[in-house]
């Protein structure tokens, strides 16, 4: 049987794959949206974010012998460390400035990230290998779906659930949210809200060390890996709407799909179809498909 | 007496000014390598072949004491052509720059040689892969040194089709340079009774190959040919071991350098066959310059690293011994010049720019055989100039008459 000339067998195992690179983009721009929706910055240093958490679980296999599920645990908080360092001597600056500022400086950071480890580790990047638990794959019938890239899809959909519960169901994410519309208020109810607001930049570069922990197994751990994802992230985030938690995961994981589809019919636009939908949103709901204010 | 002095010596400046002119231009060669220092190339050209040719001046300073002097500017054109071309335009018209180098990126390389023949320059290409430079491109003032889509094309989807690989699958990076590559793979693998199934076209650069690798597989072929290059050929040996291709099909990287090899690990990549025109480990020749290069860079170099030695040196002693930087008479002097250095054997540039030297037929070993860093390869043939490169009687280039 066949859909538009192409077997229906064919048509699931690229959907499937459309679903896993969705999901991949689902945590990723949910740090995205937590940075920007909370925080109001655009944390451009994200793909360096993601990068570093790639290269800590390397460095960290290599010179500490610390293993995958280690890392998955512990580049994380590297990242996250990193980003509290960021945040307090040079983020913090600029909240009362432009968000082009903070833009600029995180892109900045990046490129200085990118730099200092191409320097170190040349363009080709390393390699590595996938944990042994999950090698090997499950034979389905329309295709052979490696076990390593099922867990993507469950370690990333459970994250993003969690992250989406903790902020808008719980107490503290109440807290977040109103420490970031009304900090004086907050504030004078005697919660440390500088604290939160660091707090809140770790965690979302921390998603981004966990995005690029679950990465590195598939493709080449190598310095480049973050600028090459980064913009279609941000188109996600964008489609998605700016500020929205759960658009941004919803967003993610649809464009993965429509991307799987363009892959199948059309796979040399399959690149630029997620910036041409940007652009019909942008056209017909500025603010996105989930977002809130214009 | 005075004014006698002061003619004799107006006559000798004179005659040192008009000597001066019929020799090289302001008594310097400027070499430019135009190459991609910062991205997906980077490993396999870039900053190594800065290194190459500035040990290639080193080495023709000391060997050759030559009456002008050498010097070299670099930049990076980032693999983008209009960045490329307004560079080289600055340094031809401005900044007095006698040759174009390196140019990795074949989009780079095809808008650099237009330059060049309006400028009247030379451009020296060692990166850059597509055969076009040499058929509808050519010109006079380009040579391509170091190999083209046809050499290793020809090389690896022979010895893998005549080795039994007769059904074919290309995964193409889609651009000029990926086009190529598989076009000429194509008339290979038909040209030794092979068939080839279909292909699926990337976007350049891309990350994540899952989903043509997938078409790939279901399309029943026995060989996965890979026609791109650098990162995306890195990821898709990577991706295809995942989705456990490799029990049922084999992969041929039909662009393929050492860095590659060094970056996947040999347990990724042992038993692929590629074809590459130079290895650091053939002989005590190759050794020697190598280790020399390994002290600078830190790694071993690719063939475009040494490509761009050779050319580089080639091309200064050709200077010296026409007596000047003019374009027409250096281009002469290389073309009447057989290349024999440890980098090509059995080398000449033909009338369409082609330089033609023996090609080398690799194949991975298994981890087990490797017995010491960068140990990479067993030459499986030396292909013969000959037979490596296209021949002439099929090129399309204007230059040549038939």
């Amino acid at each position: 049987m066949e859909i538009f000339g192409i077997p229906v067998q064919a048509l699931m195992g690229q959907l499937l794959l459309g679903l896993i690179n969705g999901s991949f983009y689902a945590v990723l721009s949910l740090g995205l949206a937590i940075i920007f929706g909370l925080l109001n910055i655009i944390n451009f240093a994200h793909g360096a974010q993601y990068m570093l958490g790639a290269f800590a679980a390397l460095l960290g296999l290599q010179y500490l012998g610390v293993g995958y599920w280690g890392a998955l645990l512990l580049a994380p908080v590297v990242v996250g460390v990193l980003g509290v360092v960021i945040e307090k001597t040079m983020l913090r600056h600029l909240y009362k400035l432009d968000h082009l500022y903070g833009l600029l400086l995180t892109f900045g950071l990046a490129l200085v990230a990118e730099g200092v480890f191409k320097n170190l580790f040349g363009v080709s990047g390393e390699s590595y290998a996938v944990p042994e638990i999950l090698q090997g794959g499950i034979r389905l019938p329309f295709m052979y779906l490696p076990i390593y890239r099922a867990w993507v899809v469950v370690a990333a959909l459970a994250v993003c659930l969690a992250a989406w519960y903790t902020i808008e169901r719980t107490s503290l994410g109440a807290t977040l949210r109103a420490a970031t519309q009304r900090p004086d208020l907050v504030q004078a109810l005697g919660i440390n809200v500088p604290v939160m607001i660091t707090a809140t930049y770790a965690v979302g570069a921390a998603l981004a060390g966990f995005a690029g922990v679950l990465a590195a197994p598939i493709v080449q751990v190598n310095p480049v890996m973050g600028s090459n994802l980064i913009i279609v992230v941000f188109a996600v985030v964008v489609i998605g709407g700016m500020g929205s938690i759960l658009g941004s995961i919803v967003t993610g994981l649809g464009l993965g799909i429509i991307e799987g589809l363009t892959k199948v019919f059309y796979p040399e636009a399959s690149a630029v179809v997620i910036f041409l939908i940007m652009v019909l949103v942008l056209l017909v709901k500025p603010a996105g498909l989930f977002g809130k204010q214009a | 007496m005075k004014l006698k002095q002061i003619a004799q010596a107006t006559a000798l400046i004179v005659f040192l000014a008009g000597a001066a002119q019929a020799q090289v231009s302001d008594g310097t060669v400027k070499i430019g390598v135009l190459t991609d220092l910062s991205g997906v190339y980077s490993d396999v050209a870039g900053p190594g072949t800065v290194i190459a040719t500035q040990m290639a001046i080193d080495d023709f300073v000391a060997q050759e004491k030559p009456k002008f002097k050498v010097e070299m500017v670099s930049a990076d054109h980032q693999n983008k052509g209009d960045i490329a071309a307004n560079k080289a335009r600055e340094w031809f018209e401005k900044d007095k720059v006698d040759v174009v180098s390196e140019l990795v990126t074949t989009s780079v390389a095809l808008a650099v040689q237009k330059i060049a023949a309006d400028k009247n320059k030379i451009a020296l290409i060692s990166g850059a892969a597509s055969t076009a430079v040499t058929n509808e491109s050519c010109n006079n003032v380009t040579v391509h040194w170091t190999y083209d889509t046809y050499a290793v094309a020809n090389g690896t989807a022979k010895a893998v089709t005549q080795g039994g690989g007769k059904k074919w699958y290309f995964l193409t990076a889609d651009y000029a340079f990926g086009h190529a590559l598989e076009k000429d793979a194509t008339a290979v693998v038909k040209a030794n009774g092979g068939e080839v199934l279909g292909s699926v076209r990337h976007p350049f650069p891309g990350t994540d190959f899952s989903s043509f690798l997938l078409k790939a597989q279901a399309s029943g072929a026995q060989i996965i040919g890979l026609a791109n290059a650098g990162g995306d050929t890195i990821n898709s040996i990577k991706q295809a071991a995942e989705f456990g291709i490799n029990e049922t099909q084999s992969l041929a990287g039909l662009l393929m350098f050492i860095t590659d090899v060094h970056a996947l690990g040999l347990k990724a990549t042992q038993n692929m066959y590629l074809t590459e025109g130079f290895y650091w480990d053939f002989n005590e020749e190759t050794r020697a310059w190598s280790k020399r290069f390994f002290e600078k860079h830190k790694r071993m170099p690719t063939m475009v690293q040494a490509g761009q030695y050779s050319s580089i040196m080639h091309y200064l002693k050709a200077v010296k011994a026409s007596g000047t930087d003019d374009t027409a008479k250096v281009m002469t002097q290389m073309k009447k010049t057989p290349v024999n250095d440890f980098f090509a054997k059995n080398g000449s540039i033909r009338d369409d720019g082609r330089m033609v030297h023996d090609m080398y037929l690799l194949q991975v070993k298994k981890p087990a055989q490797s017995k010491s860093p960068w140990d990479y390869y067993t030459v499986k043939a030396v292909i013969p100039a000959a037979e490596a490169f296209q021949p002439l009687s099929k090129s399309s280039c204007p230059l040549i008459k038939k």
